[in-house]
């Protein structure tokens, strides 16, 4: 393979601790190397004045899959004026808030993201996710399964089987090849198929009599018992209502007196998504406030988690998440149309376009909160960016949040000409805050962090040698007084050069190459367990709609270059 | 106003896509420079020039152009797309989405129109000597936001799902129009001098529909209220009102209930 050197960038990687020194970051065999390793032969980037970094990795996204299509299908509108035709090596792409899987793979690489996670797979529908992750090129990609109202789940943690659920999710996590414990709103959207909710972690779910705090605690238990890469994940109950932060602050206590147990560095039992919309205060959307500080406060004091923001980008958007019964609210409050997907056993997905208008004093109270999450954060490795793409924003927004981030200016400009602007400044902390995100913060908060969260950090996040060679370079000089705010938008949003692990693929900001994209999958070994076997066997033949074989998730049809995080829990 | 005259003289074996036949565009270019601007026949991209013999220089801005299309242009589609001023004329007929999302002008096609035309649009005025076909003034695919602002007048007959979405604006049709009219209106207001089959104003909960003709089947949402007396286009007569769509969810405004209005001449 080629070898590079990328020379005289100001270097931002957390991982080593390396805070904008100038230096060269040498490549070779799809690795990162100490300069020493490479010959004379190696090709040589001019990284003087521009920032580098390493790939950034993404870790929670809603970008393949069922609902994600459901998103495409129904919404012809969303194409509109967003199609890009062939160029060079790109296919033609299409769409704004859902884009098509080619474009989704380019966008990623042109913003200098290497690695993402679809955030919410629906077990029985594995076989599309990983067909729409095989066709978005360049990026590395894991799907989180979910198990929150998952019928098997329910019934051993009712019980107090851990070692039974835990057979199960490594189970299911072959079958299906899945990166993690995903969690959305526990218990409620099984409830809704009784036409009910879990808005409280305290709320039993009807007939299986189990509550979402149960179901927490107990995959948290079970997900360290396997000691998996990654932490239980999870959207808590009571999403977006009006003082909801209290129900959030209940869901983060129940990770109290859990400790990670696993082999890949990851030290959270819980990493809480989109926090933003988790942390409103109020009791009706007339005095709806942030509670931004009061989940900073715990979240700050809890090592044991990690979060991502969920920020408002302000646009016209598509919101889509397996918590079916909010999406059902939602439509009847902004009267758009709805689509819902039901998973037989295992969940259901709703779909329901939104506009965040600048001019509605709600979105732009949201949009607050956002920022204000990510600026309280006092540890920046456990605090990521997100936009829950595309529910509170499209990804491709990144480059503008990051704007306002760093830009105490930016976000001043933009609270200050808000239509309802005294209310809406009024109802958070947001214009009491100077703190601007420096390089090695945004570092840590897109790549270092994230992927010490997720399990990754010897391989990606970072440039230390060994680690795969997932390198962005920015045209953005830190040496330079910013003149003007824009240009951090401007420079993140087209890299300069992007490689993926070790292939050139952005070059000023045009692909250049689609890379060899890896599908990422935990492999976890359990004792035998005939008896989780025999109830799967059971439940395939009793209730769901395909037999076991046409099931899961394998080949090359599906899976063309998959790569496994291999875990041992025979011992445990 | 300085007017830039193009003529057809190559036409497309494809459908040609020409957006940028629109004044906006035109604008402050010399014929030369006109004759540059991309089209699409199919996949291929090539020049307004090699379909188009054009004469004649653009004004300093949208406003300071009329564009006259001449020759067969019934094969071209998106003539004055997203036009914000000035004029164009079309003296023969067109194809899809003309006029579609213009926000101002003046828009006159002597010969027909084929579908989606003024879709979405915002403002403006687009006359239509002849026919106009399917969704002319609606929302696009998917969308909930049709035509919201402007005046469309069709001297002959408008096709199906017109007005579909309409939120605002002025709708005349001089003849019939066929099936869902006015669907999912939230505004606006649409007179048909002559006939509408069936499914009319089905869902719609704010607007007016008025029809001098015949109704062949009424939709059941419909509620009749009374007779009035109105006067439409300098015509004085007797319409049945109704309400509805109340099979719908309706806003409320001043604590009254807001309900489409639909009024057929007795
Ligand atoms: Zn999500």
């Amino acid at each position: 393979m080629a070898e590079y050197i990328i020379k005289n960038g100001f270097v931002f990687d957390p991982v080593q601790g390396i805070k904008g020194d100038k230096s060269d970051v040498a490549i070779k065999d799809g690795k990162i190397v100490k300069d020493s390793e490479i010959s004379k032969s190696a090709k040589v980037i001019d990284a003087a004045g521009k920032t580098v970094m390493a790939g950034a990795v993404e870790i929670h996204a809603h970008i393949a899959g069922p609902k994600v299509n459901l998103g495409r299908i129904y919404r012809p509108e969303d194409k509109l004026f967003t199609c890009t035709a062939t160029k060079g090596m790109e296919r033609t792409g299409s769409g704004n808030s859902i884009p098509s899987t080619f474009k989704t793979g380019y966008e990623y690489a042109k913003m200098g993201y290497t690695t993402a996670m679809e955030a919410a797979m629906p077990p029985l529908f594995s076989r599309h996710v990983h067909e729409e992750i095989r066709d978005t090129p360049i990026i590395d990609e894991g799907a989180f399964p979910v198990f929150g109202n998952n019928w098997f789940v329910m019934e051993y943690l009712k019980n107090n089987e851990v070692e039974n659920t835990a057979a199960y999710i490594a189970w299911l996590l072959r079958a299906t090849k899945g990166y993690a414990v995903k969690v959305v709103n526990p218990g409620g959207t099984e409830a809704w198929g009784w036409g009910l909710n879990c808005l409280s972690i305290h709320d039993p779910v009807p007939y299986f009599d189990i509550t979402p705090a149960e179901i927490v605690k107990g995959l948290i238990e079970a997900n360290e018992y396997l000691g998996l890469p990654h932490s239980m994940h999870i959207h808590p109950n009571n999403l977006g209502n009006p003082g909801c932060y209290q129900t959030t602050l209940d869901t983060l206590n129940l990770a109290d007196g859990f400790k990670a147990k696993n082999k890949f560095g990851r030290e959270q039992v819980m990493h809480i998504t989109h926090m933003q919309f988790h942390s409103y205060g109020g009791e009706n959307w007339g005095n709806f406030e942030s509670k931004a500080t009061e989940i900073m406060n715990y979240v700050n004091s809890h090592k044991n988690l990690t979060m991502d923001t969920g920020n408002v980008t302000l646009d016209e958007t598509t919101t889509m998440t397996a918590d079916g019964p909010f999406e059902h609210h939602l439509t009847g409050l902004n009267h758009l149309k709805w689509a819902n997907c039901d998973v037989e056993l295992e969940t259901a997905a709703g779909v329901v376009p939104y506009i965040y208008s600048p001019d509605i004093k709600v979105c732009a109270i949201q949009w607050s909160i956002g920022l204000e999450l990510a600026l309280l954060a006092k540890d920046p490795m456990r605090c990521f960016i997100t936009t829950d793409h595309p529910n509170a924003g499209p990804f491709t927004r990144y480059p503008r949040v990051f704007k306002w981030l760093m830009s105490q200016k930016a976000r001043d400009e933009r609270l200050n000409t808000f239509k309802n602007a005294d209310k809406v400044i009024g109802a958070s902390t947001l214009s009491s805050l100077d703190r601007e995100i420096t390089l090695y913060e945004l570092a840590q908060m897109t790549r270092a962090g994230p992927a010490k969260s997720l399990g990754l950090v010897s391989m990606c996040g970072g440039l230390k040698p060994g680690m795969d060679a997932d390198v962005a370079v920015y045209d953005f000089n830190p040496d330079k007084p910013l003149a003007n705010p824009e240009m951090i938008e401007t420079a993140f949003s087209r890299a300069a050069y992007v490689f993926k692990s070790g292939v050139q693929v952005v070059t000023h900001g045009d692909i250049v190459s689609t890379g060899n994209k890896r599908t990422l999958w935990v492999d976890a070994k359990v004792k035998d367990n005939p008896q989780v076997m025999r109830d799967i066997r059971e439940k395939f033949l009793k209730y769901y709609s395909v037999t076991q074989a046409n099931y899961e998730a394998l080949g090359h049809h599906f899976i063309p270059n998959p790569y496994a995080l291999e875990v041992d829990a025979t011992q445990v | 106003m300085e007017t830039v005259t193009i003529t057809m003289k190559n036409p497309p074996a494809l459908y040609l896509e020409a957006e940028h036949i629109c004044p906006d565009e035109f604008a402050g270019k010399t014929a030369a420079q006109i004759a540059e601007l991309h089209v699409y026949e199919g996949n291929t991209k090539s020049t307004l020039g090699k379909y188009f013999e054009i004469s004649g220089d653009a004004g300093a801005t949208a406003e300071d152009t009329k564009i006259v299309v001449r020759g067969d242009v019934k094969k071209v589609k998106y003539i004055g797309m997203k036009m914000s001023a000035g004029e164009v004329v079309v003296e023969g007929s067109t194809d899809l989405y003309a006029g579609a999302w213009m926000s101002g002008g003046r828009m006159l096609v002597k010969g027909d129109i084929q579908a989606f035309a003024a879709t979405a649009m915002k403002g403006g005025e687009l006359v239509i000597e002849g026919n106009a076909g399917n969704y002319l003034g609606a929302a696009y695919r998917g969308d909930w936001r049709g035509m919201s602002g402007g005046k469309i007048l069709v001297k002959g007959n408008a096709g199906s799902d017109v007005g579909m979405y309409m939120t605002g604006g002025e709708m005349v049709i001089n003849g019939n129009v066929d099936v869902h009219l006015a669907t999912h209106a939230e505004g606006g207001k649409i007179i048909v001098k002559g006939n509408a089959p069936s499914k009319v104003a089905g869902q719609m909960v704010e607007g007016e529909v008025i029809i001098f003709g015949t109704i062949d089947v009424m939709m059941p949402g419909f509620k009749y209220v009374d007779d009035v007396d109105l006067e439409v286009e300098g015509t004085t007569a007797k319409f049945a009102h109704y309400i509805g769509d109340t099979g719908e969810r309706h806003k409320k405004r001043k604590g009254q209930m807001v309900y489409g209005n639909l009024y057929q001449k007795i």
